[in-house]
């Protein structure tokens, strides 16, 4: 029986409130009060799909033995690399096995219904068991487009396999269409779209529809069997004629989060079934819908397993870890939208050196050190002659990772020379609870917030984006411990 | 057995530039203004000299590596040169090879001259890089040195459990007083006394530093002759002869960086070096018998805990001798920073070691206008850390006339 096993979500701390935006550029394009309500999450300036992708897979994994997992199916359209495996990078940072099938999804923005339709495909056909199927984006709108306001990050994450099942995959049916609402060519920055009145009329109104018909048909199940309803369409008017037509009652209608983050694209329909399955009782159909290029409609029905996950952050948690982004001007300089001075210091020019990085890609994207066998001493990075001076064992190591440890301040400094997008460079030394130390750079917090003795997590983030030769570089930040909603 | 290299080696001559923003001035520059004082003070010529130690550090806007950039710059004969490059000692380093070199026999005269040209980086601090190899690109923090070191305050503070308020007051003396010796003395970078109101109230570099607990990044050389105390002895028979009593360096081993068994509070290779340098020299009590100290004050809360770290202040104890006035220039204790430290003399960093001997030889032989003169010196102790608290090269070096 396939799946979904657990699920995990993310949406980034900093809230971008839409007046905020409107009161800077409205003047631009008046009409654009209209999309100006809420606020839109936000990636920080360290963030992009693949970190977020990171976290909500981090998430997804809580309570699920890592050694299982067989293959990790990313999907976005912003995905850094073009070439390089991207959910090679986002396996690397799980801390899974070297011998998974990983693939990246992309294309329209329902690729990420479409990453999840080949993972629970191939668990039924036991070609592959224990798949991380994540999705993110991170689209930008140009400064004034309806879509800068529309739009907001996010990521979600789902454990696909055949025990343990939370919501047991009951059918699927999808259309494919080069229908264009929306486009981004070859070099593009930042999304394009077609006449919003189409859009509606013709591209929600019709297609979804088609879509959910079709499963209907297929699976013999009626509107009225699903306890919830997954949709992604952010016009109001639009989304309350498509639920008067398909029948969708208000409780069934699952919130498309448009006041809380915003259309967050290939993620969106994911993010939502996600909320969905974090209020859903055993017993609960849900319906799934995701729209881009067509759709794909699938169906679930959560079982009693869905009482017994360990605890996440998942949509609900992440929304309510958020914190404001008070400053437009601030975000268009995290994008690149706005070209900012960092100093002469920023332009300091140092290479990635692949072959270095093969060589401690467990240590750098995994956050893998050792523990001595012989006294039992936790060290990063790997060390082959133990740092205990009353040990110095040497090679009697074994890997141990960081990653999912609890560690705490133990100095720390908010740093004004050092080159950075968001001043002052915060930075300090972490001391695991279990051993261990490094100094980390330190993420979505103030100085101001910050003691020794504090308790911090670490978070998979951009270290470093080398613009001449277009590298995305990846490392592990502290972020103060909060808790967990 | 080996019984350390006290009284082995004695200093024939030292010469060193004004620190500074030296636009007009290469490295090259810097190297000749050294040396002709040294040599001029040696009262040597240059053929005599038969081998010679060379200290730079920064590779990426610099002179260059090797012993070359110094047998160019001064024509020196076709005599071995050895570069050396232990990050703030650096200096340090090329005199105790040059000390060392004198001490085996191998040669009679050999010139230590160590030279930085910080300042075609463009921009305030030092340059980045791969000072602890390209590896740190992958992982590293987006770190500076004000950064690295302001941590000292933020963990010394955790462990003293004594409010920040208090060290900012005993950081903002010890600028203070580093900016009143540095306005005594012509050759300073930074020459100009500063309140310390004024200190603390500067603009916030790395916190809780601000720009006046940060040194100066200034271009300089400073240059020494050594010999045997013998040939010295011949060569000035009127003369005080500064001999070598301590050279100690200490290294990290990895265990601060990596082993929680360091509070982020104190350097642990000075206290080695320290302990070392004083039973290499003879001292017993280094309160009493230390007559004055240059340390690495690269930053104010540096020479903070460096008080600490060489044995002279209790642990623990360095606010109250320090809030006291007991470094002062005059304040009945041990001067320390008396041509103004790293902080206002300044600190091309592959000259720094080789300009805090070059300050307690100028004393030793009380050449010093009154002002500035610490009366009956005996021992100066200089002290340089390179690298960062988790990680670093420290060195004491001890000389000193009988």
């Amino acid at each position: 029986m396939a799946g979904i096993c657990s699920y995990g979500g993310y949406v980034p701390r900093y809230r971008l409130n839409r007046g905020l935006v409107y009161g800077a550029m409205g003047w631009m394009n008046p009409a654009n009060i209209a999309n100006a309500r809420g606020e839109k999450a936000v990636a920080n300036f360290d963030e992009d799909s693949i970190t977020m992708a990171v976290a909500a897979g981090i998430d997804a994994l809580k309570g699920v033995d890592k050694s299982t997992v067989g293959g990790v199916y990313y999907a976005s359209t912003t995905m850094p690399y073009k070439e390089r495996l991207n959910a090679g990078i986002i396996t690397a940072a799980l801390g899974l096995n070297d011998q998974i099938r990983a693939a990246d999804f992309s294309g329209g923005i329902k690729a990420g219904t479409t990453a999840l339709l080949a993972a629970l495909e191939g668990v039924a056909a036991k070609g592959v068991d224990n798949v991380v199927v994540t999705a993110s984006d991170c689209r930008l709108g140009k400064p004034a487009s309806p879509q800068e306001l529309i739009f907001g990050d996010a990521a979600a994450a789902l454990v696909v396999g055949s025990e343990n099942v939370i919501a047991e995959f009951k059918g699927a049916y999808s259309t494919t269409y080069d229908f264009v609402d929306h486009y981004r060519g070859e070099t593009a920055k930042f999304d394009r779209a077609w006449e919003d009145r189409w859009i509606r009329d013709l591209g929600f109104a019709q297609l979804v529809p088609e879509a959910v018909q079709g499963l209907l048909e297929k699976t013999g199940l009626a509107m009225t069997d699903f306890a919830k309803v997954v949709y992604p369409c952010h016009y109001g008017a639009a989304r309350k004629g498509l639920n008067k037509k398909l029948g969708i009652t208000p409780e069934q209608d699952q919130s498309n989060l448009q006041v809380e983050i915003g259309e967050t694209g290939t993620p969106h329909s994911l993010v939502m079934f996600v909320k969905a399955l974090e209020e859903a009782k055993p017993g609960d159909k849900i319906l799934l819908v995701s729209f881009g290029s067509g759709c794909d409609a699938l169906a679930f029905e959560v079982t009693e397993n869905i009482t017994k996950l360990a605890p996440r952050a998942a949509i609900t948690g992440s929304l309510a870890n958020r914190a404001d982004l008070d400053n437009y001007t601030k975000y268009l300089i995290w994008r690149d939208i706005l070209p900012g001075d960092a100093g002469l210091r920023s332009e300091e020019d140092l290479w990635t050196r692949w072959s270095q990085l093969w060589r401690k890609r467990r240590e750098v994207l995994g956050l893998w050190g050792t523990k001595c066998q012989a006294c039992g001493t936790v060290q990063y990075p790997k060390q082959r002659i133990c740092v205990n001076p009353e040990c110095g064992a040497a090679d009697q190591m074994e890997e141990y990772c960081f990653a999912d440890k609890v560690g705490t301040i133990a100095s720390y400094t908010g740093d004004n020379l050092a080159a950075s997008v968001n001043p002052p460079a915060i930075y300090g030394q972490v001391v695991f609870e279990e051993g261990g130390k490094y100094m980390f750079d330190f993420t979505d917090c103030d100085l101001d917030s910050l003691a020794t003795g504090m308790p911090v997590v670490v978070s998979f983030r951009r270290k470093y984006s080398d613009k001449h030769r277009d590298i995305a570089g990846y490392f592990w930040k502290a972020v103060p411990k909060r808790e967990e909603a | 057995m080996a019984d350390g290299i006290r009284d082995k080696v004695a200093i024939l001559g030292m010469g060193c530039t004004k620190f500074g923003e030296r636009w007009d001035c290469s490295g090259e520059d810097l190297m000749v203004e050294s040396f002709l004082e040294c040599l001029a003070d040696a009262g040597i010529e240059k053929k005599e000299i038969q081998a010679a130690y060379f200290g730079v550090h920064i590779d990426e806007v610099n002179v260059g590596k090797a012993g070359t950039p110094l047998g160019a710059a001064l024509k020196l004969p076709f005599i071995p040169i050895t570069r050396t490059e232990n990050f703030c000692a650096t200096a340090t380093e090329a005199f105790r090879a040059a000390t060392y070199a004198v001490a085996s026999g191998a040669y009679d005269i050999v010139l230590a001259l160590g030279v930085e040209k910080l300042k075609d980086t463009g921009y305030g601090g030092l340059p980045g890089g791969a000072a602890f190899g390209t590896e740190m690109f992958l992982r590293g923090s987006n770190a500076t040195a004000p950064g690295l070191f302001a941590q000292l305050a933020t963990a010394y503070a955790a462990k003293y459990d004594i409010p920040m308020e208090k060290i900012k007051d005993a950081i903002a003396h010890i600028s203070a007083k580093s900016h009143y010796n540095g306005s005594l003395n012509p050759k300073a970078h930074l020459r100009k006394a500063v309140p310390e109101e004024a200190i603390k109230a500067a603009p916030m570099i790395a916190y809780p530093l601000g720009l006046f607990d940060c040194c100066g990044v200034s271009d300089g050389s400073a240059a020494a002759i050594v010999t045997t105390p013998e040939i010295a002895k011949s060569l000035k028979p009127n003369q005080d002869i500064v001999k070598v009593k301590a050279l100690q360096i200490s290294v990290s081993s990895g265990e601060e960086e990596t082993y929680t068994n360091w509070d982020g509070a104190h350097f642990a290779t000075t206290r080695v070096a320290a302990t070392k340098a004083y039973e290499e020299a003879g001292i017993k009590n280094p309160r009493e018998e230390v007559s004055m100290m240059e340390v690495h004050d690269c930053f104010s809360i540096t020479e903070f805990v460096t008080m600490e770290d060489v044995h002279i202040s209790p642990k623990g104890g360095a606010y109250e001798d320090v809030m006291n006035g007991f470094y002062d220039l005059k304040g009945g204790g041990v001067p320390c920073q008396v041509d103004g430290g790293l902080k206002c003399f300044g600190h091309p960093i592959g000259a720094s070691g080789l300009r805090m001997i070059y300050a307690m030889y100028e004393q030793l032989l009380e050449r010093v206008p009154e002002e500035r003169a610490v009366k009956n010196a005996r021992f100066g102790l200089t002290h340089n850390l390179g690298g960062t608290p988790a990680k670093n090269v420290a060195a004491i070096s001890i000389i000193g006339r009988d």
